[in-house]
């Protein structure tokens, strides 16, 4: 009896340090984001009024400046419009490809395959998720890249579109499964009852499984999203880098995680500059809390309109 | 009274095991053919073999006849086939979206998309299921939301709305409690004059109560098939008498 009570707290123990320590990493990293990114606002060290490159950065021009130029060799200019607006771009396009062609693709998966080609197509998709993104970049700048210089006859392939065509192909795997399983799991009954109304199992799929499994499927784009706005390294091989608002699918475009992997490098250790991709990767880490809990908020007022 | 559905020499096996053992019997037009019998003797799939539901079931195989209006099943188009025989499960089943999405979700599919027109089948269909003064100032909230009963009610009321001939039960009032019963029961009485019934139930004494015929199978077979006064006052087959005494069961 002894025995159990002591396995019984062990175990309880054992759980709530690995809970705690998931939650006290996370925060780790937001405070580490802030403290440095907060230096680029609130310089710890010397300001030399002569040298333009010292000089602390304002919230406003940060947030709103409509240029980033860090090397600029008079005035630095550190605005991230352009970069939040090439996240954005890219990301949108992207799901806007994927969403339509992950959910139909799900319901193909979920709804038409029976035994061992259901079992092999879904450990293809998500063998896909798993794959290496610089080979995606690679097939991007070697493959996509010229063929959408000759098809769309502009200089160069590597742009917006590349970059979302490209977002798209690696959040379809994530869409595709994680819509499936929100599919797998309405009740069979529900088709049952479909079919005794006289429905199609292809009406039935769309009127009644996709409406049922919505919570699941708006879970499944949100994994999407997240997967295409933290994209690094495929985007920065395919999307020509250049840090300016894009006026069409075919120019390049910069966006934030490209920006702080280029550029951490080269910047000087404990500069404005080194703390100002850390407030970068600070909006970062904002863009993906904020949709989180825009997801959440979402799913729990579909459970509250669908349940008890 | 014609003929509406009527199976001769009707076998089923799924996966070689028989389920249905040459089933012959008639359902009547407005009648209430009760089917009563212990689980596993096969009611469920007679059921499923009139509306074919069963062919979603892999290694399934029929033989003989099973024909509505005198045409078999297999011969109908399953989508007009199965707007003809409407079924309801044992356990509800509210279809996603509201009160108003799941009764008017059957004709919706025959393409009616006229408001008005879809105001007035909901409410006819509700009022046909006896739900409509407990629902009607909430057409729109989710379906979700009601009670059990309601639910069974709401799925009578959306099968009533594809305007069908028969309308199959499948032990509707199972997971019920007495009150919502005797509300689906009064609903079946009423609703004779139109419609034909086939009520699959475990419950012998709503089989007395509601049914004009009762037919008793008991594993896979048809034992008796009479009057349902007959069938409880006085059995031909000892089997159907120990079953509807309680002897069995």
């Amino acid at each position: 009896m002894k025995r159990r009570r002591i396995a019984d707290r062990g175990v309880r123990v054992l759980f709530s340090v690995n809970a705690v320590l998931a939650a006290a990493v996370l925060l780790g990293i937001l405070i580490f984001l802030l403290a440095y990114g907060i230096r680029a606002f609130i310089p710890a060290g010397a300001v030399d009024p002569e040298d333009p490159s010292t000089q602390p950065l304002t919230l406003g021009g940060f947030l709103f400046g409509a240029s980033w130029n860090p090397d600029a060799y008079g005035q630095p200019e550190y605005g991230i419009v352009p970069l939040l607006l090439g996240s954005l771009i890219t990301t949108v396009l992207a799901l806007l490809i994927a969403i339509p062609m992950g959910i139909a693709g799900a319901v193909f998966i979920a709804e038409r395959l029976r035994g061992g080609v259901r079992v092999a197509v879904k450990m293809a998709v998500e063998l896909f998720a798993g794959f290496p993104s610089v080979v995606i970049g690679f097939f991007g700048l070697l493959v996509l890249g010229p063929a959408l210089a000759r098809v769309f006859n502009v200089p160069s392939g590597l742009n917006v579109l590349n970059a979302s065509v490209l977002l798209a192909l690696m959040s379809l795997p994530t869409i595709i499964s994680v819509s499936d399983d929100a599919l797998r799991v309405v009740p069979h009954s529900y088709r049952e009852a479909a079919y005794a109304l006289g429905a199609s199992p292809w009406t039935t799929a769309i009127r009644v499984i996709l409406p049922a499994a919505r919570s699941g499927i708006l879970a499944a784009v949100m994994l999407g999203f997240g997967r295409a706005v933290g994209e690094t390294m495929a985007v920065l091989m395919v999307a020509g880098n250049a840090p300016i608002i894009p006026r069409s699918l075919f120019d390049p475009v910069r966006t934030i995680t490209t920006t702080i992997a280029i550029e951490l490098g080269e910047s000087a250790f404990n500069s404005i500059h080194f703390f100002a991709l850390f407030a970068l990767g600070f909006i970062l880490f904002l863009i993906a809390l904020f949709t989180n809990l825009i997801a959440e908020a979402l799913i729990r007022r579909e459970k509250r309109s669908f349940t008890l | 009274m014609p003929e509406k559905i009527s199976a001769r020499g009707l076998n089923v096996a799924v996966h070689g095991s028989p389920v249905l053992r040459d089933i012959s019997l008639s359902v009547m037009a407005n009648e209430i053919l009760a089917i009563i019998g212990p689980a596993h003797s096969g009611k469920t799939t007679f059921l499923r073999c009139i509306n074919r539901l069963i062919e979603n079931q892999p290694g399934f195989v029929r033989t003989g006849e099973l024909l509505l209006d005198n045409r078999d099943v297999r011969q109908w188009d399953i989508d007009t086939l199965r707007r003809r025989v409407g079924m309801i499960f044992a356990t509800p089943i509210p279809l996603p979206g509201t009160i108003f999405d799941n009764v008017a979700y059957g004709p919706r599919l025959k393409g009616v998309r006229n408001m008005r027109r879809l105001a007035e089948i909901v409410e006819k269909s509700l009022r046909a299921a006896f739900l409509w003064d407990e629902v009607k100032d909430r057409l729109f909230s989710s379906a979700l939301r009601l009670s059990g009963g309601q639910q069974q009610r709401l799925c009578i009321a959306r099968t009533l709305a594809v305007e069908p001939e028969v309308v199959m039960m499948d032990e509707p009032c199972s997971g019920l409690d007495p009150i919502s019963t005797a509300q689906i029961e009064q609903a079946m009485r009423e609703l004779k004059q139109s419609y034909t019934f086939i009520l699959v139930t475990n419950n012998v004494k709503q089989a007395a109560r509601v049914s004009d015929r009762t037919a008793f199978f008991l594993s896979g077979e048809l034992v008796e098939l009479g009057p349902t006064a007959q069938i409880f006052t006085a059995p031909r087959d000892k089997r159907t008498d120990d079953y509807v005494s309680g002897r069995i069961g």
